[in-house]
C-alpha cells in the first residue's frame, strides 16, 4: 500500500498591505479670529477654524454631513475688507484673513435674521432656538407692533400634512434650510423625492407636482426627519405624543444598539419613554451611517413595543 | 409645451422627466420658479400687463383694472417689461397652432382686447427714440441707420471690421486693447472687462464659455432691448470676439422671456452669420471656432444675476450661488466663464477698430467711453440717449426734453430699483462711476427715471418693495422674509413719526441686515432705493419711516 504523500502547505506568508502613500502635510493657512492668530489646514471653513478656538457660531442650515447651502445666514461673521458679511459655514479660510465672530454688524444681522424667522415661522419645536433668540436680543414681535395688525404680517403657516403613517410634515415650521432636500438627494439617499418649489416668500418644500407623499418617490428612510432643525418633519409617534402633551425628552432613556434587520449593521440610537420606543435615530458621527438609516431601521420598531 | 397649450400639463412634465432622467420633484421646483410658466389650466391667449414704476406714472394701475374687469383671468399683472420709454406695455402670449408672443407698447385696453381676440396681430412697429449728446454718438451712430435684418447692410456700415482685426492681432492683443480702454462693465457692477477676460483666458480648465447677459430686468432699463433689436449683428460680432479672446468655442445669449422681438432679431442674425461662415468651426476662415445659442428667460429678475443665470441655463432653479468661487474659475457648468452685459460687449467693437488707448480718450479718467442712458418717467421725450461719461445729470434730462408742462422736478431714480433716488440738488452730478460714487449714488444699468412734483413717491417706493418681494429667489432668509417685511412696513396704514420712531428703527435695521447678510446683489440692494429716497428727497423727509 502506498500512500500518496499528503502534502500540507503553509499558507504563503502574508504580504504586507502596502501602506497608503504618505499624505502630503496639509498646507496651513494663517488667519486671525477675534484678535487671536491661528493656523488651520487649507480648505477648512471659517466655522472649522472657529471650532479650534472654541468659538461657537450659531447655525441652522449647516450640518457636518451635508454640503453647505448657506441659506439661513445666522452664521455670518465679519471679514475685514469685505463689503458684506461672510457665512462662516461655507466660506473657506484665506491666508491673512482677519475675522470677527461677534461685531456690532454681525450681532445686528443675526438678530434681524432670527426676528424674520421668528415672525414668519412657528419655531416652537426647534431645539435651541429660543436660547439663540435670547442671546441676540431678537424680538420677533417687533414687526407686529410696528405694522399694526397681526394679519398684515405674513407668515408661512399652512395646514399640517398627514398623508402617511410614518411621519408628519408641518411646513408652517419650515425655515427652508434645504437640509431635507440634500438628505433626500445627493448627500445621502439619492431618492430625490422632495425639492424646493415656488419662489421668494412662496418658496416651499414640495414633492413632484405637490402630490401626497405615498404617491411620490419617497422611500420613507426618514433621513430628512433626522436633519430637520425645527421639527417641521416629525415621526408620527413623537407627533402623537406631543399632541397629547406627553412628549418628555428629559425622561427618555437613550441607548445605542445595532439594527437587527440586515448585514449593513447600522448603529441605532433608541429613545425609550415609559418602556416604549418612541424614536430611532443614528449618530451623525457614526462611520457606517453618518446619521442615515433605512425605513426598517428607523420605523420598524412596532414589534418591540407590542 | 407652454407654447402648445399655454400651461405645463402634469403628465407631460413627467414624460419630459423620464426622457431627460430628471427627478420629477426637481423639475417641479424649476417649473414653479419662473413667472412665465403656468402650472394650471389657463386661456390660450394671455396678456401680461406692466404695472411697474414707470408705467404707473402713466396710469398702469387703471389700465390693469380696466383689463381685469373686461378679460378676467387672462390678464396678469407683470413687473417691468423693458418698454419704459413707451409709457405703457403689455406682453401677449398665445398658445396653440398659431402660437405667438409679442409686445404691445404703448398700449391701451382696446389694443390688448383686440390683440387677444384677433388671430394675427396688427402690431404697429414701435419706434424707439434714440438720441445722443453732441460728444456721445458712438454706438448710436450705426444703430440708427443700419438695417437690422441684413448682414450686408451691417457690413456696409463697418460691421465685422473689428472681428477681422481681432483675428489678425490674436487673443492676447485683443485683451490688451480692451484693458487699455479701461472699459467697465455696463451691467451694474462696473467690473473692468479686460481683467475679467484675462482671468478666463488664463484658466487652464477647458472648455471656457462666453455668456451674454441680455436678461435686462432692472426696472427702467431698455438699452439692451433696443441694441438687440436695432443692431443685432453687433452683439453677435462682439460675442465672437470675446470667444476668440478668451479661448471659448461656445457662447450663450440669455434673453429675457419678455423680449420676443429681441429674440427674433438675434436669432435671425445668428442664422445669417452662420450661413456666411462668421460663426461655426472656422470663424471667418480662421482657426477659431465659435457658436452661439440663445436661451430664453422664464420671467425672473434674479436670473440677471450672473450665477443665477448660469443655474438657469443649466436648467435649474435660478438661484444665485455664493461667491467665491468666482465665475472666471467656476461659472457655467462649473467651467471658466466670462459673462458680460450686451452694452459692454458692443463697446468692444469700437475699442478694437479705434484702438483701446484712442477710445479711452472719450469720457473721464475713471469712466471711459459713453453710456446708454434710459430716460423715462416725466420727461418730454423718453428714450435711449448715448452720453459721454462725465456729462451732468441735468444735461441728460435736457436731452430728453426736460420735465414737461413746466412742472418742477421732485426726484430722479438712478440705476433702477436697485439704484438710488436723488433730489433736484444733484442735477450737476457728473454721470460717471466716480461722480456717482462721490454723490453716494450709483448709475447701475443706466436708468434715469424722472419724477415731477405730481408723482406719488410713496406709491413708487411701495411698488419697488413689492418688486423685490416678488423677485427674491427665496434662498436666503434676510431677503426672502426681509423683502416681505420691508413692503409691509412701507404699506402700513399708521404712519410713524420719523427719527427715533420704532418703525424707522426697524426699517433701518432691516435694511442693514439685508445688505450685510444676503447671498446676492438682489437682497443686498433691496433697501437702497428706499433708504436713499428717505435720505435725499425733501418731500419725503419727516414722512413715515
Ligand atoms: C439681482 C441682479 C440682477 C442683475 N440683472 C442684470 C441684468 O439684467 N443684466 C445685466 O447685464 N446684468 C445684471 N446683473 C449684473 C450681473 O450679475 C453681472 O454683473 C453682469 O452681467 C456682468 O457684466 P458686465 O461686466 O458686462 O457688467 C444683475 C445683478 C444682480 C445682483
Ligand atoms: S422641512 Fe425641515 S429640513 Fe426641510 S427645509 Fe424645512 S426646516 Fe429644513
Ligand atoms: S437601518 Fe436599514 S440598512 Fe441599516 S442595518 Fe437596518 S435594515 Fe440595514
Ligand atoms: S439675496 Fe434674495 S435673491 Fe439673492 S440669493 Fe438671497 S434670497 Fe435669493
Ligand atoms: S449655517 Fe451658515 S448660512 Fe445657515
Ligand atoms: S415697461 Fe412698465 S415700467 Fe417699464
Amino acid at each position: 500500500m502506498s500512500h500518496d504523500e499528503i502534502s500540507f502547505h503553509l499558507p504563503p506568508p502574508a504580504t504586507a498591505i502596502p501602506a497608503p502613500p504618505p499624505q502630503p502635510a496639509p498646507t496651513m493657512v494663517p488667519l486671525t479670529i477675534d484678535g487671536r492668530a491661528i493656523e488651520v489646514a487649507a480648505g477648512s471653513t471659517l466655522i472649522d477654524a472657529c471650532k479650534t478656538l472654541d468659538i461657537t457660531i450659531p447655525t441652522l442650515c449647516y450640518l457636518e454631513t451635508l454640503t453647505p447651502v448657506n441659506a439661513c445666514r445666522v452664521c455670518v461673521v465679519e471679514v475685514e475688507g469685505a463689503r458684506v458679511l461672510a457665512p462662516a459655514c461655507s466660506r473657506q479660510v484665506e491666508a491673512g484673513m482677519v475675522v470677527q465672530s461677534r461685531s456690532a454688524r454681525v450681532d445686528l444681522s443675526r438678530k434681524v435674521v432670527l426676528e424674520l424667522l421668528g415672525s414668519s415661522v412657528d419655531l416652537s419645536t426647534a431645539p435651541g432656538l429660543s436660547e439663540m433668540m435670547a442671546e441676540y436680543g431678537a424680538r420677533p414681535e417687533r414687526f407686529q407692533e410696528v405694522i399694526g395688525s397681526a394679519s398684515a404680517v405674513s407668515s408661512v403657516a399652512k395646514p399640517i400634512k398627514i398623508d402617511n403613517d410614518l411621519y408628519v410634515r408641518d411646513y408652517g415650521k419650515c425655515v427652508l434650510c434645504y437640509k431635507c432636500v440634500e438628505a433626500c438627494g445627493t448627500d445621502a439617499q439619492h431618492t430625490f423625492a422632495i425639492a424646493v418649489a415656488g419662489r421668494g416668500f412662496n418658496a416651499h418644500i414640495s414633492t413632484e407636482l405637490d402630490v401626497p407623499l405615498p404617491d411620490s418617490a419617497c422611500v420613507y428612510c426618514g433621513n430628512c426627519i433626522a436633519v430637520c432643525p425645527t421639527g417641521a418633519l416629525m415621526a408620527t409617534p413623537e407627533f402623537e405624543l406631543r399632541k397629547a402633551g406627553e412628549w418628555r425628552p428629559e425622561t427618555q432613556a437613550v441607548t445605542d444598539t445595532i439594527c437587527p434587520y440586515c448585514d449593513v449593521g447600522c448603529t441605532l440610537t433608541v429613545h425609550v419613554q415609559d418602556q416604549q420606543i418612541v424614536k430611532v435615530t443614528s449618530p451623525f458621527d457614526n462611520d457606517v451611517t453618518r446619521g442615515n438609516l433605512c425605513v426598517k431601521g428607523r420605523f420598524g420598531f412596532e414589534y418591540v413595543n407590542k | 409645451m407652454q407654447d402648445a397649450i399655454s400651461w405645463i400639463r402634469h403628465g407631460a412634465l413627467n414624460y419630459i422627466c423620464t426622457r431627460l432622467s430628471v427627478p420629477p420633484a426637481e423639475a417641479w421646483g424649476v417649473v414653479t420658479f419662473y413667472h412665465l410658466l403656468a402650472t394650471g389650466p389657463r386661456p390660450a391667449a394671455v396678456v401680461h400687463v406692466c404695472d411697474d414704476i414707470a408705467c404707473r406714472l402713466n396710469g398702469a394701475d387703471q389700465l390693469c383694472r380696466d383689463l381685469e374687469s373686461r378679460l378676467g383671468h387672462a390678464v396678469h399683472r407683470s413687473p417691468y417689461l423693458g418698454q419704459c420709454d413707451q409709457g405703457s406695455a403689455a406682453l401677449v402670449t398665445k398658445a396653440g397652432p398659431d402660437a405667438d408672443r409679442f409686445v404691445l407698447a404703448p398700449t391701451s385696453a382696446d389694443d390688448v382686447a383686440g390683440a387677444l381676440s384677433v388671430r394675427t396681430v396688427p402690431t404697429v412697429p414701435k419706434v424707439p427714440r434714440v438720441g445722443a449728446s453732441a460728444s456721445g454718438a458712438r454706438i448710436v451712430r450705426r444703430m440708427t441707420v443700419v438695417d437690422a435684418t441684413s448682414l450686408a447692410s451691417y457690413r456696409q456700415h463697418g460691421g465685422y471690421a473689428a472681428l477681422a482685426k481681432a483675428i489678425a492681432i490674436g487673443p492676447a492683443a485683443v485683451i490688451a486693447e480692451v484693458s487699455a480702454a479701461r472699459l467697465l462693465g455696463r451691467g451694474g457692477a462696473a467690473f473692468p472687462t479686460g481683467r475679467k477676460w484675462e482671468a478666463v483666458a488664463r484658466e487652464p480648465a477647458q472648455p471656457h464659455f462666453v455668456v451674454c447677459n441680455a436678461d435686462e430686468s432692472e426696472p427702467g432699463t431698455f438699452k439692451d432691448r433696443v441694441l438687440m433689436e436695432q443692431d443685432p449683428f453687433a452683439v453677435i460680432e462682439a460675442m465672437t470676439i470675446c470667444g476668440i479672446a478668451t479661448g471659448s468655442a461656445c457662447g450663450f445669449i440669455y434673453i429675457r422671456g419678455e423680449y420676443p422681438e429681441s429674440e427674433a432679431a438675434i436669432g435671425e442674425a445668428i442664422t445669417q452669420a452662420r450661413a456666411a461662415g462668421l460663426l461655426g468651426p472656422r470663424v471667418a476662415g480662421s482657426h477659431h471656432a465659435f457658436e452661439i445659442e440663445i436661451r430664453r428667460g422664464g420671467g425672473a429678475y434674479i436670473c440677471g444675476e450672473e450665477t443665477a443665470l448660469f443655474s438657469s441655463i443649466e436648467g435649474k432653479r435660478g438661484e444665485p450661488r455664493s461667491k467665491p468661487p468666482y465665475s472666471a474659475q467656476h461659472g457655467l457648468f462649473g467651467q471658466p466663464t466670462v459673462v458680460n452685459n450686451v452694452e459692454t460687449l458692443v463697446n468692444v467693437l469700437d475699442i478694437l477698430t479705434e484702438g483701446g488707448a484712442q477710445w479711452a480718450k472719450t469720457g473721464t479718467a475713471g469712466s471711459t467711453g459713453t453710456r446708454m442712458f434710459c430716460l423715462s418717467g416725466h420727461v418730454a421725450r423718453p428714450g435711449l440717449y448715448e452720453i459721454e461719461c462725465g456729462q451732468t445729470l441735468r444735461h441728460a434730462i435736457e436731452l430728453a426734453g426736460g420735465v414737461p408742462g413746466g412742472r418742477a422736478l421732485q426726484a430722479v431714480l438712478l440705476g433702477g430699483a436697485a439704484g438710488t433716488f436723488v433730489g433736484p440738488d444733484a442735477l450737476e452730478m457728473p454721470l460717471s462711476f466716480e461722480g456717482a460714487r462721490a454723490a453716494n449714488a450709483t448709475l447701475g444699468s443706466g436708468v434715469i427715471m424722472v419724477f415731477d412734483e405730481t408723482a406719488d413717491l410713496m406709491d413708487t417706493l411701495a411698488r419697488i418693495a413689492q418688486f423685490f418681494r416678488d423677485e427674491s429667489c427665496g434662498q436666503c432668509v434676510p431677503c426672502r422674509v426681509g423683502t416681505v417685511r420691508q413692503e409691509e412696513l412701507l404699506r402700513r396704514r399708521d404712519p410713524g413719526s420719523g427719527t427715533g420712531d420704532p418703525g424707522t428703527v426697524l426699517l433701518n435695521e432691516l435694511g442693514q441686515a439685508m445688505r450685510d447678510a444676503s447671498i446676492c446683489g438682489l437682497g443686498q440692494t433691496a433697501a437702497s432705493a428706499i433708504e436713499s429716497a428717505f435720505a435725499n428727497i425733501s418731500s419725503l423727509k419727516g414722512a413715515r419711516p
